[in-house]
């Protein structure tokens, strides 16, 4: 079979066919220049301020669903299939204004209007999906999109009210699920797509086996799966990304479910996507999701990126070695698997292959006796990068702590573990002294750089005090309130 | 025919902002919204990597060999002036021709058919310089024996030294108070399109079109009438857009008329980020004396702001700092010094407030350091200083405080909080809790109004009434989203006494009303809704002699009255009468024009009254930190602040909470870090942080103390509110100093510096739990 040359998807309900898409060709820019959809604006260019926040709906395996992202560092090429749903789609023909439009008019949710269609848009998805927000729903909701001028007072007032001037059920896109379902179907050909010129060539895979194949044609290919880092590389820093591989329509690398005494979360599967798993069988990650960037990054991002990219200030590396996560890499048809905290090697520089892509994570449930927590610490609470991020695993039996697996981001050039603390912890009891060992202790394990996140003595003595927060928190013998509320 | 008994629209009254519906829709246009004609071409900026640099050469050649650049602009392509200082100082060239002042200043622009290309052309340029010392910080440079970038100001009043020796007790500090960027969600942008002759019209964003437009005549030699300057709407101004987009226009205007084509210039975040000036960061040296009451005998204080490598609006900014160094206080004795020092940063510029948040805070830390050592609440010793009625009303400027209405403002919310009872509980509290400590504050404020270069306190407009009655309204003022088009348009619908939607509301431009002030300190409304109304008021003027002379009337039986006019007995509707206006001749278009009354100022002297009037505001707000991490977390905030008779309580109300959360902004997570090399390591959200939603106070009472009304005879008695608010958020960053104090049992001043980050906070707990 051939291979496909042009990217097919729905732009406001019309088909689009857009050839020769160069890897590095946004959907923010195509929108705006191309097709002079001028409501989506540009704030910031790297996912921060959501200001560029459309829908995009993609048919996987649970049907239809509309996810609000950031059209600035989300590529055109990774569209392809989807169905593009920008501001200037929600009123009606008729001109009517929609709901979410009418409830930030009736609560006074703009000023200088700049940032409003991409709150609009990211109330429109949340409505969707929780017509009826508490506050806090609304908040995390809204963590990926700033407003300078309101203060964000009159936009939640609307957003918990926008359910009074219509219901999701006679939303367009909900009316029209079954025509654009279909529609959508109809544009998964089955065939690899390669697009854009020669030297900055999309590509497409059409299943896991052919992405291994394509890998194996362009070893040194940037493998594209949320974007939300590699968007960065072309926006900020104007690196030529081509050829890209992109992977985030691979549903077969999106799965995630528990398989026995494991959770497997597929490299491709996006933050939200492993959310409520993840909440279920580790409670600890609960809130801890939820400060991962904002949510049009969570729909994008996905866990195996996170990974894969070597971040020494990811968030997901340390809580998953302190759990004591695996990672497996697949090589054409080959594949291994390794502990996650040795696939970091140094500063940039992981254990993958050029021509190796990061598959699935596989992570062990914790048992009876362990205990586990999951801190970050920004400048600010929401959508920020940690200064310090720990991953705290321990197993008390009888009072004797084993098992110790302490991984801190934001303290070493790697996300990396606590080796002298941990030596510090296994044998001894569960006491405050036992911590108290550990915490000195973590200064022969690290010497955290200083930058404008944290100073070096911020770094060292924060982590510190979260070793000190987990005793707290876990000791039965003390109630102690440790954490601020979340709302 | 029209039977309402009143229109609607009209003053005092919530009218939504104009433009709500093309907000929410995607249809307000921005400038780089606007359709772009055939063969735009796109400008880039090329700057520095290195903070202080002899410039020797810059070798273009690979930039020009990039497919699709048009060619470069540098110092040498300016036809006329290569200087864009707004104070006409000669200290800020367009492009610089010998010397780097720092790092990520502008250098050159390169004009290709698209705004990538430029944008990947701007790195390729080949930078020779000869790098040499810098300083970037007001400290640093003082030590290096750097200049003042602009004359500094002295404020004296009595007699310092004796009440400093006589005085009780006696406390010296220094603190340090952090900058801040604008971080309007639309950047900088100018596009320019060249006309006949020496004409050019440039569409931007910027607070100040008529200096854009002087400027751009400048910097191209040719007369201001041969450049337009359109503002329709920003995308956020904050003070960020009052200078700063000068750059921008000059340099789209230079290559529009250099290669005959329109051109866009757009930054980046980061570029705009690094490029523009900022809020000024401060270093204040204060040596307060004080009895035992707490009652302050004597201030001095030493304002040094890191100003960068030029004026810009430094001078009135460290000036507005002192002006506000008292914020509600009588200072008996006082002496205050500014020090604008030249850095090797970029310019400083205007940021809401202007350097009045710098001073308030001033004051504010001495209350927390006199209220620390006589182990006294806060607020009592608060009310001990705050301005008399009768006396203990003069200013460090000489100016008498007529109009405090703080005690009534302070006590109403002191109430409405139970503020007393609060702080008793969170003290018990803070026994209790050995890892999550709470802290309360009660702060207010009190901001003068009006530029204090007096020049600037004029406005004009231009109203039209066409002949089927529908209204034009054109003013000086701009719209950044503070609503000001939809007050000015409130005024002018009362007073033709029609509905609000009669009312055309049109961009700014420089050809419809000329030298403008900038749409800046607060004063949008009060210049240009008085101008508007002077404008109204000629042409009813014009209209009851039409109508008294044709109906035979006396003018007294002449009156406009929901959207009708009577004329003795006969009631007309409005566009019928101003049709048969228009039939008799009678001129139904005028410009309106206003200066502000009563102020006057002797920099030299440090004396006069800079501010027509006073805004007053008060805030209280509840915090819990942990001292573990230094995290907080915002538990409530009540806010009780004064705008007079607001012309649209509901757009004041808006103003008043984003104010509040910028200046908490401004104090808390929003932190500008520099490098040792000099270089901006904070340049775009994801580095820069500034609130989010989920950093309101959990709980968030907001009201306008509605019983207030203006003693002057401002527009309908309001006051200005876009600034004084902004600097309620002062009241977080003293609860949250509560809370790290308690950990040494309130004995001592934590001394925090803003911005208050989670870890300034865990680093002042460290400290105090070093002192137990």
């Amino acid at each position: 079979m051939t291979h496909r040359t042009d990217i097919q998807f729905v732009l406001n309900g019309k088909d689009v066919s857009v050839p020769n898409v160069s890897a590095d060709q946004t959907l923010l820019d195509f929108l705006r220049l191309e097709r002079r959809l001028t409501g989506t604006k540009e704030g910031c260019a790297e996912g921060d301020c959501g200001a560029c926040t459309v829908l995009v709906g993609r048919l996987g395996r649970k049907g239809l669903a509309y996810v609000p992202v950031n059209a600035c560092i989300r590529f055109l090429a990774s569209v392809d299939g989807c169905h593009v749903v920008t501001v200037e789609h929600l009123s009606g023909p008729d001109g009517r204004l929609h709901p979410v439009q009418q409830a930030m008019i009736e609560h006074h949710g703009s000023q200088c209007g700049f940032c409003t269609p991409g709150f609009v848009m990211a109330l429109y998805a949340l409505w969707m999906q929780t017509p009826e927000p508490t506050e806090t729903q609304v908040e995390t909701a809204l963590q990926g999109n700033l407003c300078r001028c309101t203060g964000y007072e009159p936009i939640i007032r609307a957003a918990v009210a926008v359910s009074r001037y219509g219901t999701p059920a006679s939303d367009y896109l909900n009316t029209e699920r079954e025509t654009m379902t279909t529609r959508l179907a109809a544009l998964k050909d089955g065939r690899r797509v390669v697009s854009g010129t020669e030297d900055n060539l999309s590509i497409i895979p059409s299943s896991v086996d052919d992405l291994a194949e394509c890998l194996q044609t362009y070893p040194n290919a940037t493998i594209v799966a949320g974007a939300t880092d590699v968007g960065l590389w072309v926006t900020k820093f104007l690196r030529n990304i081509g050829p890209a591989i992109f992977t985030g329509h691979l549903e077969d690398l999106k799965t995630v479910e528990r398989q026995g005494s494991l959770l497997l979360i597929g490299a491709g599967a996006s933050y939200t996507d492993c959310q409520e798993l993840l909440s279920e069988h580790l409670p600890h990650l609960s809130s801890y999701w939820d400060r991962i960037a904002g949510w049009q990054v969570r729909n994008m991002g996905t866990v195996g990126g996170n990974i894969a990219n070597g971040s020494p200030i990811g968030d997901t590396p340390p809580v998953l070695i302190a759990l004591g996560a695996e990672i497996t890499l697949r090589r054409g048809s080959e594949s291994r698997t390794l502990p996650l905290a040795d696939f970091f090697i140094d500063y940039g520089k992981q254990d993958r292959q050029p021509d190796e892509f990061v598959a699935s994570i596989h992570v062990p449930l914790p048992g009876p006796n362990d205990l586990n927590a999951a801190y970050k610490i920004s400048k600010r609470r929401d959508e920020d990068i940690s200064s310090v991020a720990a991953g705290i695993h321990m197993t008390v039996t009888d009072g004797t702590i084993s098992n110790a697996r302490i991984a801190f981001g934001g303290m070493a050039a790697t996300p990396k573990r606590a080796a002298a603390a941990e030596a510090a912890l296994n044998g001894r009891p569960w006491s405050r002294e036992s911590i108290e060992a550990a915490a000195v202790a973590l200064a022969q394990d690290f010497s955290p750089l200083t930058d404008w996140r944290a100073s070096s003595d911020y770094r060292m003595l924060s982590a510190q005090n979260l070793l000190r927060r987990f005793f707290l928190e876990n000791d039965t013998k003390t109630d102690t309130p440790v954490q601020l509320a979340c709302a | 025919m029209k039977d309402n008994v009143s229109i609607i629209g009209s003053a005092h009254t919530n009218v939504k902002h104009d433009s709500a519906i093309k907000h929410v829709t995607g249809r307000a246009d921005y400038t780089d919204d606007i359709a772009q004609p055939e063969g735009t071409l796109h400008a880039y900026l090329g700057v520095s990597d290195v903070a202080h640099a002899k410039l020797l050469d810059i070798d273009f050649s690979d930039v020009l060999a990039t497919p699709g650049v048009v060619g470069v602009l540098t110092a040498d392509d300016v036809p006329g002036v290569n200087d864009i200082s707004p104070t006409h100082l000669n200290d800020e060239p367009v492009f610089p021709t010998d010397a780097i002042q720092f790092h990520g200043q502008p250098l050159f622009a390169v004009v290709a058919e698209t705004r990538d290309i430029a944008r990947r052309a701007a790195e390729l340029a080949k930078i020779e310089y000869e790098t040499l010392p810098h300083a970037l910080d007001p400290i640093a440079a003082q030590e290096a024996g750097y200049p003042h970038v602009t004359a500094p100001l002295k404020l004296e009043r009595g007699d310092v030294a004796p009440a400093q020796e006589t005085a009780p007790n006696r406390i010296k500090g220094r603190m340090s108070v952090g900058g801040q960027d604008h971080m309007y969600l639309e950047g900088h942008i100018a596009f320019a399109i060249p006309g006949e002759d020496d004409d050019v019209v440039v569409h931007c964003s910027t607070q100040h079109p008529s200096e854009a437009q002087h400027m751009v005549a400048h910097v191209l030699g040719v007369p201001s009438n041969a450049v337009v300057v359109n503002v329709r709407r920003m995308g956020g101004g904050f003070g960020g857009k009052e200078s700063q987009m000068n750059l921008f226009c000059a340099v789209a205007a230079m290559a529009a008329k250099k290669w005959n084509r329109a051109v866009k210039i757009r930054p980046d975040r980061d570029q705009d980020m690094t490029a523009t000036g900022k809020r000024h960061d401060f270093v204040i040296d204060y040596d307060v004396a004080f009895d035992d009451d707490g009652r302050i005998q004597a201030v001095e204080g030493s304002f040094a702001a890191r100003c960068g490598f030029s004026a810009d609006l430094s001078g009135p900014v460290t000036d507005r700092a002192l002006f506000h160094a008292d914020n509600a206080y009588f200072y008996p004795n006082v002496r205050l010094n500014s020090r604008p020092m030249k850095t090797n940063t970029v310019s400083n510029t205007a940021f809401r407030g202007f350097g009045g948040p710098q001073g308030v805070i001033a004051a504010e830390r001495m209350i927390e350091e006199i209220a620390y050592a006589t182990g006294q609440d806060p607020l009592d010793v608060r009310k001990v200083n705050f301005y008399g009625t009768e006396d203990r009303n003069i200013t460090p400027y000489h100016q008498e405080v007529e109009d405090s209405i703080l005690d009534r403002l302070i006590g109403e919310l002191e109430e409405t909080s139970e503020y007393r009872k609060r702080r008793q509980d969170i003290i018990e509290f803070n026994k209790t809790s050995p890892i999550l400590k709470k802290g309360i504050a009660l702060t207010p404020v009190k901001f003068g109004i009006s530029f204090t270069a007096t020049w600037y306190n004029q406005a004009g407009a231009l109203v039209h009434v066409y002949n089927d009655g529908s209204i034009h309204l054109n003013h000086g003022g701009t719209e950044m989203g503070q609503g000001l088009n939809t007050k000015v348009a409130q005024v002018v619908a009362e007073a033709f006494q029609v509905d609000f939607s009669r009312i055309k509301i049109t961009k700014t431009t420089t050809e419809k009303v000329p030298n403008t002030s900038a749409t800046a300190a607060s004063s949008g409304t009060d210049l240009n809704g008085m101008a508007a109304l002077n404008a109204v008021e000629q042409i009813k003027a014009r209209l009851v002699k039409f109508a008294a002379e044709t109906w035979n009337v006396a003018p007294e039986e002449v009156a406009f009255h929901a959207n009708q006019v009577h004329i003795g007995q006969e009631v007309l509707p409005f566009d019928t009468f101003i049709k048969q206006a228009y039939l008799a001749r009678v001129q139904l278009s005028a410009a309106g024009f206003y200066k502000t009354p009563k102020i006057h100022w002797d920099r030299a002297k440090g004396q006069g009254r800079p501010f027509y009037y006073y805004s007053y505001g008060a805030s209280c707000s509840e915090v819990t930190i942990d001292t573990l991490t230094g995290e907080y977390r915002i538990e409530r905030t009540d806010l009780l602040h004064d705008v007079g008779r607001s012309l649209n309580p509901v757009l004041d109300k808006g103003q008043v909470e984003g104010a509040f959360i910028q200046g908490m902004g401004w104090l808390t997570t929003e932190e500008l870090w520099w490098d040792d090399a000099g270089r901006l390591r904070t340049h775009a959200p994801s580095t820069y942080k500034i609130p989010l939603a989920s950093d309101r106070p959990r709980i968030f009472n907001v009201n306008l103390a509605d019983w207030s009304e203006n003693r002057e005879l401002t527009i309908k008695r309001s006051k200005a509110v876009g600034e004084p608010p902004f600097m309620l958020g002062i009241s977080v960053f003293e609860a949250l100093s509560m809370a790290v104090a308690s950990v040494a049992e309130y004995r001592e001043c934590p001394r925090l510096d803003a911005p208050a980050t989670p870890e300034r906070v865990l680093m002042a707990v460290s400290r105090l739990q070093e002192t137990l």
